[in-house]
């Protein structure tokens, strides 16, 4: 597997473009013949081959990029590719047989892929290319979206297909005020009928999408930047943002420079070969049999093919076959596939259920399903198709046909039964093309487990998902009790969502209060409970830092007044001795202040400074009063925020010490003070390696050397005693800084609340964070710079805070009762 | 029933209490999200733990010591848990809150 060694024998295989189709086709090929070809990809858009299916939940912000990634960079190591991110090819040489990229690098080949994908169809129009017009097609887009929408202004999708409609809902989902134009009658014309495009026309209008039909656009005005869209009739409509989906185009001008023979994308014979025998042509680019493809699982069977080309194997040919339409917007079911044109030759059976919102329809020729639209329920739509695909005769079910395949037979079918019923070559995931024997015999031969092991191995439901159901069903029906699927914890009781799910629709849906979150997530308490009040209360702060006010009545009683209860109701008051060092002026206020409220305990903490225990809660606000006045600060000893930061002695005096591990401890925790955090943060920074400060067991923690200093991460000495992991080394202190606040920041977006740093790591995995702190630039100022931000609001002392007043109903009782008054 | 002005509904914050001291020992006034006021002995019936500095959610209080959960209907633990604290009469008129002692036992009394 490995392209280490002996490349000079092998032969030299370049892909233009790294989409889909190709990264679909060097999996086949590293299959079949791994050692065959030393790979080179070039590719325009500067990163590793995503999921472009998902770019809509991205845009929703249902899914974090990370998560749409397929090949991660390891892959391309892994198999010894060479990868231009960012380099456009734009020239192909076939005399010299060679490849030139607008960044001048030229190589060589002895087998070209063309895998150019497509390009979104610009209207047009006056004014297409003005700022704030823009497209739908690769992840450079959607952030450009998600940016528009923080203004939370006004958007105009311009066509009412499937992009469109999932551009739309994202847009809206993200806070947008959306208007969807259309030129035909009705949305999805091509994959809908009338009357099912009506009832999705509603469902989005029931959303707050508004939908223009035969709208034709004429016009986008503005002054430097769109303002509005300028439609056939007059009228005009306000847009900040507009984008264009109105189409693609196959991406096919390389290979007509090239002189390859064109139709409407590059022409290819059913082994992917243009007439160039040399050059192979797949995904969204190709023309093959006339037909040029916009969905993956054509392309995914492209891949397959080339992949045998390249092997050697000039036998296995492209086989057209429809594919199904799902639209991916949440909450919207519908399902077609085939023709559903009317004719005279044609019958149709149709079902309706207005309350239910329910609309299904069979299209029949000679008995057979040529076609079908479900609206509303979709369970049947794989039944169906497999009907179709295998061109069943139905007359002998007519009757019941069209209320599905748990009507068929003598008893009613429960979707178990009926996902067990379904013959072996049906199809489950239509991306992928996998047929439920595939999986079951996968689930057989390689003991799967989960649907994770299932889409590992077979690739169901691992493209747009829309069949996750079904295969999870169907892992169901094959593992019987045995099948225990990786559900997600709760939150708590009030909820079915995890904290994963809270905290991306949090952010997806702009909430930004506690009853906006429970009505919106639909929560099953009035006002929540223990668990996920002060849950959300966090996520809520860590997200929107300066819009949130922050509900104390939802935070545990230590953050609410500042102190730790103790077990006879009394408190604790650590404050804060910045780096563990003191002097001599705050340990005689201390004295005094343990003297003057007769506090019963001092105590030096493990943490490197001082707690004063037993203090009764109505003495809380002088004693910090007396506290403040020698410039102490509360300690957050209570808090799920910024603990301590242990220091050495360092080379201030020590005879060992590398650096300033005093001083940075200390910087570090005047930087990061205040701070609010999914669960509590210690930190520790030792001046050498004989690490005196302990700070190998911490969440963060420094080890100075001569070069240096090392991160540490991921630590912990309390329930859990865990070593840490090293982040990696840098060289000043001010990088030191910058990584280690970035590092928590990831940490505070994140984490589910209570989940320390370890946890946290353990479920997002170790080269992950270290590639987003260490290695991706861009990534760690923008964590820096919101941590940053969000200081500016959490970074005032909570105790003066109270000394001047706040919360005063906390410290005392609201009424004390006489003797007499009892009697 | 003798009843005793303790104060103001606003003098306790929504899905929050105040406690009041009494002779008998204190006493914890709960405000839900809805404005029903709620009091009992501010005395959890695991460890005593005071029920006035706990998360208040529906109709129930989550003990800051360890967590027990006691209704506010009827003082009793909720949940897996099995105790019950001593809930007192309190009524609203206007905006001034009123408790009534007459039932307390007073055993608790500090
Ligand atoms: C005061 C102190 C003990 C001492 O006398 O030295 C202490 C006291 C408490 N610790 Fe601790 N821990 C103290 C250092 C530690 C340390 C040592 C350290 O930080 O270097 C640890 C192990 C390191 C670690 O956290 O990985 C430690 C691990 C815990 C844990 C276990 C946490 C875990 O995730 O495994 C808890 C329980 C929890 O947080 O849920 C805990 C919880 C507590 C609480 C807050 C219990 C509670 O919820 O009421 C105690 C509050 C006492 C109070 O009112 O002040 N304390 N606790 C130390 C205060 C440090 C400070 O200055 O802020
Ligand atoms: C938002 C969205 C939602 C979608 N939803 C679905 C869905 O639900 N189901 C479904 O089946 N399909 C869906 N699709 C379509 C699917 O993503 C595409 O069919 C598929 O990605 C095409 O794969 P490809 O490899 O042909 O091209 P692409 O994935 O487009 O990759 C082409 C790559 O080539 C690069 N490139 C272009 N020219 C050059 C050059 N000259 N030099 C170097 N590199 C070049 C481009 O930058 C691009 O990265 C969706 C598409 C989008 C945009
Ligand atoms: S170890 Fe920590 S939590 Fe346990 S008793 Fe001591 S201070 Fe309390
Ligand atoms: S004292 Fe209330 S739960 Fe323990």
């Amino acid at each position: 597997m490995n392209g280490n060694g002996n490349n000079e024998m092998k032969e030299k295989l370049i892909i233009v473009g790294n989409g889909m189709a190709p990264g679909r086709m060097l999996e086949h090929l590293f299959e079949h013949a791994p050692d065959r070809y030393q790979v080179t990809i070039f590719n325009a858009e500067p990163r590793v081959n995503y999921d472009r299916i998902m770019l809509s939940p991205v845009l929703s912000g249902e899914k974090a990029f990370e998560e749409i990634v397929i090949h991660g960079d390891g892959w391309y190591i892994d198999h010894g590719i060479t990868l231009y991110k960012g380099h456009k090819i734009v020239e192909i040489d076939r005399e010299a047989k060679t490849v030139r990229s607008d960044h001048g690098v030229a190589e060589s080949y002895d087998k070209l892929v063309i895998a150019t994908g497509s390009v979104p169809f610009i209207l047009p129009v006056p004014g297409n290319d003005m700022p704030g017009v823009l497209t739908y097609r690769d992840l450079d887009d959607v952030d450009a979206m998600i940016l528009a929408a923080q203004s939370h202004a006004k958007a105009v999708v311009i066509g009412g297909g499937l992009l469109g409609l999932e551009a739309a809902a994202g847009l809206q989902l993200r806070g947008m005020d959306v208007t969807v134009l259309h030129l035909m009658p009705t949305l999805m014309e091509r994959q809908l009928d009338p009357a099912a495009g009506y009832l999705l026309q509603r469902a989005l209008e029931e959303r707050g999408i508004k939908v223009k039909t035969k709208a034709e656009t004429k016009a986008i005005i503005g002054k430097g930047k769109a303002e509005a869209v300028e439609l056939a009739d007059g009228s005009t409509i306000d847009a900040d943002l507009v984008v264009m989906a109105a189409g693609i185009r196959p991406n096919a001008w390389l290979a007509k420079q090239a002189g390859l023979e064109m139709g409407r994308g590059i022409v290819v014979d059913h082994g992917m070969r243009t007439e160039d025998p040399d050059i192979l042509a797949i995904g969204e680019c190709a023309e093959v049999g006339g037909h040029t493809y916009g969905l993956v699982a054509p392309l995914y069977e492209m891949a397959k093919v080339a992949a045998a080309q390249l092997a050697g194997d000039t036998e296995t040919a492209f086989v057209h076959s429809d594919t199904p339409t799902k639209l991916k917007v949440t909450g919207i079911d519908l399902f077609s596939i085939g023709d559903f044109a009317d004719g005279d030759d044609r019958e149709e059976i149709v079902l309706r259920d207005a309350t239910a919102g329910v609309y299904k329809r069979l299209i029949l020729k000679d008995n057979r399903i040529i076609g079908s639209v479900l609206y509303g329920e979709t369970a049947d739509g794989a039944w169906f198709n497999d009907l179709k695909k295998r061109e069943v005769d139905v007359s002998e079910m007519r009757d019941t046909l069209i209320f599905g395949q748990a009507y068929q037979g003598s008893a009613p079918l429960d979707p178990m039964a009926a996902v067990a019923a379904l013959p072996d070559d049906a199809e489950i995931c239509g991306c992928n093309g996998v047929c439920k024997g595939k999986i079951t015999g996968a689930i057989g031969s390689e003991g799967l487990k989960t649907l994770d092991h299932v889409r590992a191995h077979t690739k169901a439901s691992a493209s747009c998902g829309s069949c996750t159901g079904l295969v999870e069903q169907l892992i169901a029906a094959t593992l019987g009790d045995a099948y225990k699927p990786n559900e997600i914890q709760p939150v708590c009781g009030c909820t079915e969502l995890g904290h994963d799910e809270v905290r991306r629709l949090i952010k997806a849906k702009g909430l930004r209060t506690i009853p906006e979150v429970m009505q919106e997530l639909e929560w099953k308490t009035s006002c929540g409970c223990a668990k996920c009040r002060p849950a959300l209360n966090y996520y809520l702060v860590c997200d929107w830092p300066d819009e949130y006010a922050d509900d104390y009545q939802s935070r545990f009683i230590n953050e609410r007044v500042h102190a730790n209860i103790q077990k006879d109701g009394t408190y604790s008051v650590v404050p804060r001795m910045w780096g563990g060092v003191t002097n001599a002026d705050q340990l005689r206020t201390i004295a005094d202040v343990v003297d003057k409220y007769d506090i019963p305990t001092v105590k030096v903490t493990g943490g490197q400074r001082i707690d004063m225990l037993g203090i009764k809660k109505e003495d809380l606000p002088s004693v910090w009063g007396d506290l403040g006045k020698a410039g102490f600060v509360s300690g957050h000893a209570y808090a799920k925020g910024l603990r301590t930061v242990k220091t050495c002695v360092g080379t201030d005096w020590c005879r060992f010490g590398t650096q300033d591990s005093t001083g940075l401890g200390i910087r570090i925790e005047k930087f990061m003070w205040g701070s609010w955090t999914p669960a509590k943060v210690k930190m520790a920074v030792s001046g050498c390696p004989r690490n005196c400060a302990e700070a190998t067991c911490k969440d963060v923690g420094v080890i100075c050397t001569e070069a240096g200093f090392e991160i540490h991460f991921a630590g912990a000495a309390g329930l859990d005693i865990k070593g840490t992991e090293v982040l990696g080394h840098v060289e000043t202190e001010d990088e030191a800084v910058e990584h280690i606040v970035a590092l928590v920041q990831m940490y505070r977006e994140q984490g589910h609340y209570l989940e320390r740093i370890y946890k946290w790591v353990k479920r997002v995995g170790l080269d992950e964070v270290r590639q987003q702190i260490m290695e991706d630039h861009d990534k760690r100022i923008a964590f820096f710079d919101r941590f940053v931000f969000s200081q500016k609001f959490a970074q005032c002392d909570p105790w003066s805070e109270r000394v001047s007043g706040k919360d005063k109903h906390e410290f005392k009782p609201m009424a004390t009762l006489e003797l007499e008054a009892a009697e | 029933m003798r009843w005793i002005e303790i104060g103001n509904l606003n003098d306790i914050p929504r899905r929050g209490a105040r406690c009041v001291s009494t002779p008998a020992g204190k006493v914890a006034v709960f405000r839900t999200g809805n404005d029903r006021i709620f009091a009992m002995e501010d005395h959890c019936p695991h460890k005593g733990g005071p029920l006035s500095q706990g998360i208040v959610h529906g109709a129930a209080v989550t003990c800051p010591l360890h967590n027990w959960v006691i209704s506010l209907e009827n003082g009793q633990a909720m949940g897996a848990d099995e105790g019950s604290v001593q809930t007192i009469p309190v009524k609203c008129e206007g905006e001034t809150l009123f408790i009534s002692l007459d039932q307390l036992s007073g055993e608790r009394a500090a």
